[in-house]
Protein backbone atom coordinates (compact mmCIF):
# COMPACT_ATOMS: atom_id res chain seq x y z
CA UNK A 1 0.00 0.00 0.00
CA UNK A 2 1.25 3.49 -1.15
CA UNK A 3 0.03 6.99 -0.17
CA UNK A 4 0.14 9.61 -2.87
CA UNK A 5 3.74 11.51 -2.82
CA UNK A 6 3.82 14.04 -0.44
CA UNK A 7 6.48 16.36 1.15
CA UNK A 8 7.52 16.00 4.59
CA UNK A 9 8.24 18.20 7.07
CA UNK A 10 9.15 17.54 10.62
CA UNK A 11 9.04 21.08 12.53
CA UNK A 12 10.36 21.50 16.22
CA UNK A 13 8.47 24.83 17.09
CA UNK A 14 4.63 25.26 16.48
CA UNK A 15 5.52 28.67 14.85
CA UNK A 16 7.03 26.72 11.64
CA UNK A 17 3.76 24.37 11.81
CA UNK A 18 1.80 27.08 11.71
CA UNK A 19 4.47 29.04 8.89
CA UNK A 20 3.91 25.85 7.02
CA UNK A 21 -0.31 25.81 6.97
CA UNK A 22 -0.30 29.57 6.50
CA UNK A 23 1.64 28.63 3.22
CA UNK A 24 0.37 25.46 2.14
CA UNK A 25 -3.49 25.83 3.04
CA UNK A 26 -6.03 22.86 2.47
CA UNK A 27 -2.79 21.17 0.52
CA UNK A 28 -1.13 20.83 3.92
CA UNK A 29 -2.42 18.18 6.81
CA UNK A 30 -1.03 18.00 10.35
CA UNK A 31 0.29 14.14 11.61
CA UNK A 32 -0.19 14.11 14.97
CA UNK A 33 -1.47 9.86 15.99
CA UNK A 34 -2.06 9.30 11.90
CA UNK A 35 -4.41 6.69 12.98
CA UNK A 36 -7.19 8.28 10.71
CA UNK A 37 -5.19 10.27 8.66
CA UNK A 38 -2.27 7.37 7.67
CA UNK A 39 -5.42 4.69 6.71
CA UNK A 40 -7.40 7.47 4.12
CA UNK A 41 -3.49 8.40 2.87
CA UNK A 42 -3.01 4.61 2.11
CA UNK A 43 -6.23 4.60 0.56
CA UNK A 44 -5.65 7.58 -1.72
CA UNK A 45 -9.16 9.09 0.00
CA UNK A 46 -6.57 11.81 1.08
CA UNK A 47 -3.55 13.15 -0.67
CA UNK A 48 -2.01 16.01 0.98
CA UNK A 49 1.10 17.53 -0.87
CA UNK A 50 2.20 18.48 2.83
CA UNK A 51 2.35 16.75 5.66
CA UNK A 52 3.16 18.76 8.55
CA UNK A 53 4.42 15.54 11.02
CA UNK A 54 4.13 17.36 14.64
CA UNK A 55 5.86 14.55 16.89
CA UNK A 56 8.90 15.82 17.34
CA UNK A 57 7.47 18.93 19.01
CA UNK A 58 7.85 19.27 22.17
CA UNK A 59 5.71 20.47 25.32
CA UNK A 60 2.66 19.08 23.52
CA UNK A 61 2.01 16.09 25.47
CA UNK A 62 0.67 17.22 28.71
CA UNK A 63 -2.30 16.75 30.28
CA UNK A 64 -2.51 19.90 33.03
CA UNK A 65 -5.12 20.95 35.43
CA UNK A 66 -5.87 25.12 35.53
CA UNK A 67 -8.64 26.76 37.31
CA UNK A 68 -10.27 23.40 37.49
CA UNK A 69 -10.04 23.28 33.73
CA UNK A 70 -8.06 19.96 32.40
CA UNK A 71 -5.98 20.64 29.45
CA UNK A 72 -4.81 18.56 27.03
CA UNK A 73 -2.20 19.21 24.97
CA UNK A 74 -1.67 18.04 20.79
CA UNK A 75 -0.05 15.18 21.65
CA UNK A 76 -1.48 13.44 24.60
CA UNK A 77 -2.30 10.04 23.06
CA UNK A 78 -6.12 8.37 23.27
CA UNK A 79 -3.87 5.81 26.00
CA UNK A 80 -2.61 8.12 28.03
CA UNK A 81 -5.81 10.28 28.20
CA UNK A 82 -7.71 7.23 28.96
CA UNK A 83 -5.80 6.09 32.02
CA UNK A 84 -4.62 9.16 33.36
CA UNK A 85 -5.52 9.84 36.99
CA UNK A 86 -6.34 13.63 36.10
CA UNK A 87 -8.60 13.21 33.68
CA UNK A 88 -10.36 10.72 35.49
CA UNK A 89 -10.98 12.05 38.55
CA UNK A 90 -12.07 16.04 37.34
CA UNK A 91 -13.58 14.41 33.74
CA UNK A 92 -14.15 10.52 34.16
CA UNK A 93 -16.84 10.87 31.11
CA UNK A 94 -14.24 11.50 29.52
CA UNK A 95 -12.09 8.50 30.68
CA UNK A 96 -15.33 6.11 29.67
CA UNK A 97 -15.60 7.34 26.39
CA UNK A 98 -11.89 7.37 25.34
CA UNK A 99 -12.00 3.56 26.52
CA UNK A 100 -14.04 2.83 23.81
CA UNK A 101 -12.21 4.15 20.93
CA UNK A 102 -10.62 1.23 18.87
CA UNK A 103 -8.23 -0.86 20.09
CA UNK A 104 -5.16 -0.51 22.53
CA UNK A 105 -2.80 -0.39 19.49
CA UNK A 106 -4.60 2.70 18.21
CA UNK A 107 -5.03 4.09 21.42
CA UNK A 108 -1.34 4.11 22.19
CA UNK A 109 -0.97 6.44 18.86
CA UNK A 110 -3.66 8.03 17.97
CA UNK A 111 -4.27 11.21 19.91
CA UNK A 112 -7.59 13.32 21.71
CA UNK A 113 -7.23 16.18 19.89
CA UNK A 114 -6.23 14.81 16.51
CA UNK A 115 -10.08 12.80 16.88
CA UNK A 116 -11.68 15.73 17.80
CA UNK A 117 -9.83 17.78 14.09
CA UNK A 118 -10.80 14.58 12.71
CA UNK A 119 -14.47 15.28 13.82
CA UNK A 120 -15.88 11.52 12.98
CA UNK A 121 -19.23 11.99 13.44
CA UNK A 122 -19.64 8.55 15.37
CA UNK A 123 -16.59 9.32 17.38
CA UNK A 124 -16.79 8.91 21.64
CA UNK A 125 -14.33 11.77 22.39
CA UNK A 126 -16.09 14.56 20.67
CA UNK A 127 -18.84 13.24 21.93
CA UNK A 128 -17.84 13.88 25.45
CA UNK A 129 -16.39 16.58 24.56
CA UNK A 130 -19.59 18.61 23.66
CA UNK A 131 -21.34 16.80 27.23
CA UNK A 132 -18.45 18.55 28.81
CA UNK A 133 -18.66 21.77 27.42
CA UNK A 134 -15.49 21.73 26.16
CA UNK A 135 -13.25 23.93 24.19
CA UNK A 136 -10.51 23.50 21.18
CA UNK A 137 -7.65 26.14 21.42
CA UNK A 138 -7.37 26.96 17.42
CA UNK A 139 -4.07 28.82 16.79
CA UNK A 140 -2.37 29.41 13.60
CA UNK A 141 -0.07 32.99 12.49
CA UNK A 142 -3.05 35.07 12.95
CA UNK A 143 -3.32 34.29 16.47
CA UNK A 144 -4.82 32.32 18.91
CA UNK A 145 -9.29 31.57 19.38
CA UNK A 146 -10.89 29.62 21.83
CA UNK A 147 -13.80 27.30 19.95
CA UNK A 148 -16.90 26.12 22.18
CA UNK A 149 -17.16 22.15 21.33
CA UNK A 150 -21.00 22.94 20.14
CA UNK A 151 -19.64 25.05 17.42
CA UNK A 152 -16.83 23.23 16.49
CA UNK A 153 -18.29 20.49 14.73
CA UNK A 154 -20.25 21.53 11.66
CA UNK A 155 -20.69 18.07 9.82
CA UNK A 156 -18.98 14.91 9.51
CA UNK A 157 -15.34 15.00 9.04
CA UNK A 158 -15.86 19.17 9.33
CA UNK A 159 -14.84 21.61 11.64
CA UNK A 160 -14.67 25.26 12.37
CA UNK A 161 -10.79 25.26 11.77
CA UNK A 162 -10.03 27.44 9.05
CA UNK A 163 -7.34 26.29 6.58
CA UNK A 164 -4.56 27.81 8.47
CA UNK A 165 -4.79 26.95 11.85
CA UNK A 166 -4.01 23.91 14.01
CA UNK A 167 -5.97 22.71 16.95
CA UNK A 168 -3.10 22.74 20.10
CA UNK A 169 -5.12 22.60 22.89
CA UNK A 170 -8.62 20.40 24.39
CA UNK A 171 -9.74 22.21 27.06
CA UNK A 172 -12.11 20.29 29.45
CA UNK A 173 -13.85 21.91 32.56
CA UNK A 174 -13.69 19.74 35.74
CA UNK A 175 -17.03 18.50 36.71
CA UNK A 176 -18.72 19.70 39.96
CA UNK A 177 -17.91 17.62 43.06
CA UNK A 178 -20.48 16.22 45.09
CA UNK A 179 -23.65 14.54 43.67
CA UNK A 180 -22.65 14.73 40.30
CA UNK A 181 -22.59 11.15 37.94
CA UNK A 182 -21.36 10.76 34.05
CA UNK A 183 -21.50 8.27 31.95
CA UNK A 184 -20.75 7.34 28.53
CA UNK A 185 -22.71 4.14 26.51
CA UNK A 186 -22.29 3.11 23.00
CA UNK A 187 -23.48 0.46 20.34
CA UNK A 188 -21.50 -0.74 18.37
CA UNK A 189 -22.01 -3.67 15.98
CA UNK A 190 -18.53 -5.22 16.93
CA UNK A 191 -16.02 -4.74 19.73
CA UNK A 192 -13.74 -1.57 19.15
CA UNK A 193 -15.41 -0.97 16.07
CA UNK A 194 -17.40 2.88 15.79
CA UNK A 195 -20.35 3.19 17.50
CA UNK A 196 -24.05 3.25 16.19
CA UNK A 197 -24.97 5.04 18.47
CA UNK A 198 -23.11 6.91 21.70
CA UNK A 199 -24.41 9.03 24.58
CA UNK A 200 -22.21 11.12 27.06
CA UNK A 201 -24.64 12.51 30.18
CA UNK A 202 -23.96 14.64 33.47
CA UNK A 203 -26.69 14.50 35.97
CA UNK A 204 -26.07 16.74 39.02
CA UNK A 205 -28.72 16.48 42.12
CA UNK A 206 -29.38 18.47 44.93
CA UNK A 207 -29.71 16.96 48.67
CA UNK A 208 -33.19 16.09 47.88
CA UNK A 209 -32.46 13.90 45.15
CA UNK A 210 -33.90 16.73 42.33
CA UNK A 211 -31.60 16.94 39.31
CA UNK A 212 -30.16 20.45 39.32
CA UNK A 213 -28.21 20.18 35.95
CA UNK A 214 -28.67 17.75 33.57
CA UNK A 215 -26.45 17.33 29.90
CA UNK A 216 -26.83 15.16 27.56
CA UNK A 217 -24.59 14.71 24.48
CA UNK A 218 -25.84 12.16 21.36
CA UNK A 219 -23.22 11.19 19.15
CA UNK A 220 -22.99 8.92 15.66
CA UNK A 221 -26.65 9.23 15.31
CA UNK A 222 -26.58 12.57 13.41
CA UNK A 223 -23.70 14.44 11.26
CA UNK A 224 -22.35 15.10 14.52
CA UNK A 225 -22.54 15.21 17.78
CA UNK A 226 -25.02 17.08 19.22
CA UNK A 227 -26.86 18.61 22.32
CA UNK A 228 -30.19 17.12 23.53
CA UNK A 229 -31.57 20.48 24.62
CA UNK A 230 -35.44 19.42 25.27
CA UNK A 231 -34.12 15.95 27.02
CA UNK A 232 -32.03 18.49 29.19
CA UNK A 233 -34.19 21.05 30.36
CA UNK A 234 -37.26 18.27 30.92
CA UNK A 235 -35.02 17.01 33.39
CA UNK A 236 -34.47 19.70 35.67
CA UNK A 237 -36.25 19.80 38.88
CA UNK A 238 -37.12 15.63 38.72
CA UNK A 239 -35.62 13.26 40.73
CA UNK A 240 -34.73 10.18 39.61
CA UNK A 241 -36.79 7.78 38.45
CA UNK A 242 -36.86 5.04 35.54
CA UNK A 243 -39.71 6.60 33.87
CA UNK A 244 -37.81 10.09 33.90
CA UNK A 245 -35.21 8.58 32.22
CA UNK A 246 -37.26 6.96 29.61
CA UNK A 247 -39.22 10.45 29.00
CA UNK A 248 -36.10 11.95 28.61
CA UNK A 249 -34.63 9.11 25.91
CA UNK A 250 -37.93 9.86 23.92
CA UNK A 251 -37.51 13.67 23.36
CA UNK A 252 -33.94 13.29 22.92
CA UNK A 253 -34.75 10.94 19.99
CA UNK A 254 -37.16 13.64 18.70
CA UNK A 255 -34.04 16.36 18.82
CA UNK A 256 -31.68 14.53 16.75
CA UNK A 257 -31.92 14.20 12.25
CA UNK A 258 -30.20 10.54 12.15
CA UNK A 259 -28.73 9.77 8.86
CA UNK A 260 -29.72 6.41 7.91
CA UNK A 261 -26.41 4.36 6.89
CA UNK A 262 -25.68 0.71 5.53
CA UNK A 263 -24.99 0.28 9.40
CA UNK A 264 -28.41 1.17 10.23
CA UNK A 265 -31.65 3.06 8.81
CA UNK A 266 -33.02 6.60 9.96
CA UNK A 267 -35.56 4.79 12.47
CA UNK A 268 -33.04 2.56 13.98
CA UNK A 269 -30.89 4.90 15.46
CA UNK A 270 -33.65 6.84 16.37
CA UNK A 271 -34.79 4.24 18.48
CA UNK A 272 -31.04 3.58 19.59
CA UNK A 273 -30.60 7.05 20.45
CA UNK A 274 -33.83 6.49 22.79
CA UNK A 275 -32.46 3.46 24.75
CA UNK A 276 -29.26 4.54 24.86
CA UNK A 277 -29.32 7.83 26.68
CA UNK A 278 -32.44 6.27 28.93
CA UNK A 279 -28.85 3.59 30.02
CA UNK A 280 -26.92 6.17 30.02
CA UNK A 281 -28.49 8.36 31.90
CA UNK A 282 -30.24 6.15 34.72
CA UNK A 283 -26.20 4.99 35.20
CA UNK A 284 -25.12 8.63 35.33
CA UNK A 285 -27.95 8.84 38.02
CA UNK A 286 -26.47 6.03 39.87
CA UNK A 287 -22.99 7.55 40.24
CA UNK A 288 -24.41 10.86 41.52
CA UNK A 289 -26.16 9.12 44.12
CA UNK A 290 -23.13 7.00 44.99
CA UNK A 291 -22.54 11.11 45.47
CA UNK A 292 -18.84 10.90 43.85
CA UNK A 293 -17.79 10.32 40.20
CA UNK A 294 -17.04 6.82 39.51
CA UNK A 295 -15.97 5.41 35.86
CA UNK B 1 9.65 11.54 -6.06
CA UNK B 2 9.99 13.77 -3.03
CA UNK B 3 13.19 13.39 -1.21
CA UNK B 4 14.29 10.71 0.47
CA UNK B 5 14.92 11.35 3.88
CA UNK B 6 17.82 9.27 6.61
CA UNK B 7 16.42 7.75 9.36
CA UNK B 8 18.45 5.72 11.76
CA UNK B 9 16.39 3.08 13.73
CA UNK B 10 17.16 -0.51 15.90
CA UNK B 11 15.15 -3.40 14.77
CA UNK B 12 15.39 -6.29 17.15
CA UNK B 13 18.70 -4.82 18.17
CA UNK B 14 20.35 -3.82 14.89
CA UNK B 15 20.76 -0.54 13.95
CA UNK B 16 19.97 0.71 10.31
CA UNK B 17 21.02 3.65 8.64
CA UNK B 18 18.36 4.25 6.29
CA UNK B 19 17.16 6.22 3.25
CA UNK B 20 13.54 6.01 3.28
CA UNK B 21 10.64 8.20 0.93
CA UNK B 22 8.32 9.79 3.33
CA UNK B 23 5.31 8.04 2.21
CA UNK B 24 7.00 4.38 3.10
CA UNK B 25 4.85 2.63 5.62
CA UNK B 26 6.54 1.39 8.58
CA UNK B 27 5.30 -1.87 7.29
CA UNK B 28 6.57 -1.98 4.09
CA UNK B 29 10.22 -0.34 5.51
CA UNK B 30 10.27 -3.58 7.55
CA UNK B 31 8.87 -6.19 4.98
CA UNK B 32 10.43 -4.68 1.47
CA UNK B 33 13.68 -3.22 2.98
CA UNK B 34 14.52 -5.16 5.62
CA UNK B 35 13.54 -8.45 4.21
CA UNK B 36 11.10 -8.82 7.25
CA UNK B 37 8.38 -10.37 6.26
CA UNK B 38 7.42 -12.15 9.94
CA UNK B 39 5.26 -8.84 10.24
CA UNK B 40 1.97 -8.86 7.58
CA UNK B 41 0.44 -6.65 5.44
CA UNK B 42 -3.12 -7.64 6.40
CA UNK B 43 -5.90 -4.66 6.10
CA UNK B 44 -3.39 -2.22 6.03
CA UNK B 45 -5.90 0.29 7.46
CA UNK B 46 -5.40 -0.37 10.82
CA UNK B 47 -8.32 -2.92 11.16
CA UNK B 48 -6.99 -6.25 11.60
CA UNK B 49 -3.99 -6.11 13.72
CA UNK B 50 -1.75 -8.59 11.63
CA UNK B 51 1.38 -5.68 11.17
CA UNK B 52 1.57 -5.35 15.19
CA UNK B 53 4.95 -4.32 16.03
CA UNK B 54 6.05 -3.19 19.19
CA UNK B 55 7.55 0.61 18.63
CA UNK B 56 9.55 1.60 21.80
CA UNK B 57 7.84 -1.34 23.54
CA UNK B 58 4.05 -0.19 22.64
CA UNK B 59 2.05 -1.89 20.38
CA UNK B 60 1.69 -0.51 17.13
CA UNK B 61 0.14 -0.30 13.91
CA UNK B 62 3.03 -0.49 11.13
CA UNK B 63 0.67 0.21 8.39
CA UNK B 64 -0.64 3.51 10.33
CA UNK B 65 3.15 5.09 10.67
CA UNK B 66 5.34 6.06 7.87
CA UNK B 67 8.69 5.02 8.17
CA UNK B 68 10.43 8.14 8.20
CA UNK B 69 8.67 8.61 11.95
CA UNK B 70 10.53 5.41 13.16
CA UNK B 71 13.80 7.73 13.09
CA UNK B 72 15.72 7.33 16.40
CA UNK B 73 12.86 4.54 17.59
CA UNK B 74 13.65 0.87 19.19
CA UNK B 75 11.31 -2.05 17.03
CA UNK B 76 10.97 -5.46 17.76
CA UNK B 77 9.04 -7.43 15.38
CA UNK B 78 7.70 -11.28 15.18
CA UNK B 79 11.61 -12.01 14.37
CA UNK B 80 12.60 -11.17 17.89
CA UNK B 81 11.31 -13.76 19.24
CA UNK B 82 12.77 -17.17 18.02
CA UNK B 83 16.26 -18.07 17.34
CA UNK B 84 17.97 -18.79 14.00
CA UNK B 85 18.73 -22.36 15.08
CA UNK B 86 14.98 -22.81 15.05
CA UNK B 87 14.41 -23.19 18.30
CA UNK B 88 10.96 -21.08 19.51
CA UNK B 89 10.66 -18.36 22.08
CA UNK B 90 8.28 -19.76 25.09
CA UNK B 91 5.57 -17.82 23.50
CA UNK B 92 5.47 -19.25 20.47
CA UNK B 93 6.35 -22.30 21.95
CA UNK B 94 2.48 -21.83 23.91
CA UNK B 95 1.05 -20.96 20.53
CA UNK B 96 2.29 -24.39 19.18
CA UNK B 97 0.94 -26.40 21.66
CA UNK B 98 -2.01 -24.74 22.64
CA UNK B 99 -3.39 -25.21 18.65
CA UNK B 100 -3.12 -20.99 18.91
CA UNK B 101 -2.86 -21.10 15.45
CA UNK B 102 -3.93 -22.76 11.95
CA UNK B 103 -3.27 -20.94 8.81
CA UNK B 104 -0.82 -18.72 10.86
CA UNK B 105 -1.49 -15.39 8.71
CA UNK B 106 -2.93 -13.36 12.18
CA UNK B 107 0.41 -15.06 14.25
CA UNK B 108 2.60 -12.45 14.16
CA UNK B 109 0.52 -10.18 15.50
CA UNK B 110 -1.03 -11.98 18.37
CA UNK B 111 2.63 -12.86 19.16
CA UNK B 112 3.80 -9.57 19.68
CA UNK B 113 0.53 -8.30 21.40
CA UNK B 114 1.36 -11.29 24.06
CA UNK B 115 4.87 -9.98 24.20
CA UNK B 116 3.63 -6.49 25.61
CA UNK B 117 1.04 -7.95 27.69
CA UNK B 118 3.43 -10.49 29.43
CA UNK B 119 5.95 -7.54 30.19
CA UNK B 120 3.00 -5.61 32.05
CA UNK B 121 0.98 -8.62 32.95
CA UNK B 122 3.13 -12.13 33.68
CA UNK B 123 0.37 -14.23 34.80
CA UNK B 124 -2.58 -13.20 32.43
CA UNK B 125 -6.17 -14.55 32.61
CA UNK B 126 -8.48 -15.03 30.48
CA UNK B 127 -10.22 -12.11 30.30
CA UNK B 128 -7.27 -9.82 30.12
CA UNK B 129 -5.82 -12.54 27.44
CA UNK B 130 -9.06 -11.62 25.64
CA UNK B 131 -9.42 -7.79 26.27
CA UNK B 132 -5.56 -7.60 24.83
CA UNK B 133 -6.08 -9.59 21.55
CA UNK B 134 -9.30 -8.12 21.09
CA UNK B 135 -7.38 -5.90 18.00
CA UNK B 136 -6.30 -8.76 16.40
CA UNK B 137 -8.51 -10.35 14.00
CA UNK B 138 -7.95 -14.55 13.36
CA UNK B 139 -10.66 -16.32 10.88
CA UNK B 140 -9.30 -19.38 11.76
CA UNK B 141 -9.40 -20.41 15.03
CA UNK B 142 -11.88 -18.82 16.80
CA UNK B 143 -10.30 -17.65 19.34
CA UNK B 144 -10.04 -19.97 22.50
CA UNK B 145 -6.47 -21.82 21.55
CA UNK B 146 -5.23 -17.98 21.05
CA UNK B 147 -6.52 -16.94 24.64
CA UNK B 148 -5.41 -20.49 26.32
CA UNK B 149 -2.08 -19.80 24.58
CA UNK B 150 -1.89 -16.40 25.79
CA UNK B 151 -2.88 -17.82 29.55
CA UNK B 152 -0.37 -21.08 28.85
CA UNK B 153 2.47 -18.37 27.30
CA UNK B 154 2.34 -16.64 31.18
CA UNK B 155 2.14 -19.66 33.01
CA UNK B 156 5.39 -21.26 31.31
CA UNK B 157 7.28 -18.10 31.72
CA UNK B 158 6.55 -17.12 35.37
CA UNK B 159 7.51 -21.00 36.07
CA UNK B 160 10.91 -20.42 34.08
CA UNK B 161 10.77 -17.19 35.51
CA UNK B 162 11.07 -18.81 39.23
CA UNK B 163 12.84 -21.64 38.63
CA UNK B 164 15.99 -19.28 37.21
CA UNK B 165 15.40 -17.53 40.75
CA UNK B 166 15.44 -20.70 42.39
CA UNK B 167 18.31 -21.84 40.88
CA UNK B 168 20.36 -18.54 41.93
CA UNK B 169 19.37 -18.77 45.37
CA UNK B 170 20.64 -22.42 45.42
CA UNK B 171 24.10 -20.85 43.77
CA UNK B 172 24.15 -17.93 45.70
CA UNK B 173 23.81 -20.34 49.15
CA UNK B 174 26.08 -22.85 47.25
CA UNK B 175 28.88 -19.79 46.85
CA UNK B 176 28.39 -18.76 50.74
CA UNK B 177 28.71 -22.66 52.18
Amino acid sequence: MKPAVFSYQSPRTLDEVFGELAEHGSDARVLAGGQSLIRLMNARTETPGVLVDINRIPGLDEVTVEDGVVRIGALVRQRTSEVSPVIREHTPVFSEAGAEVAHVSVRERGTVVGSIAFADPCAELPTALVALDGEIVARSTRGERVIPAEQMFLGPYRTALAEDEMAVEARLPALPTGRTGSAFLEITRRHGELPVCGVASILRLDDDGQITEARISVGAVGDRPQRARAAESALLGRTTDPEVWREAGELAAREIEPRPTVHGSSAYRRHLASVVTRRSLSRAAARALEGAHHV
Amino acid sequence: MSDKQRITVTVNDQEHDLLVEPRTLALDLLRDELRLTGTHAGCEQGVCGACTILVDGKITRACLMFAVQLDGCSVETVESLGSPDGTMHPIQRAFSENHGLQCGFCTPGMLMVTQELLRREPRPDAETARAAIAGNHCRCTGYQHIVASVCAAGRAMSEAEHQHVDRQDVEHQGARA
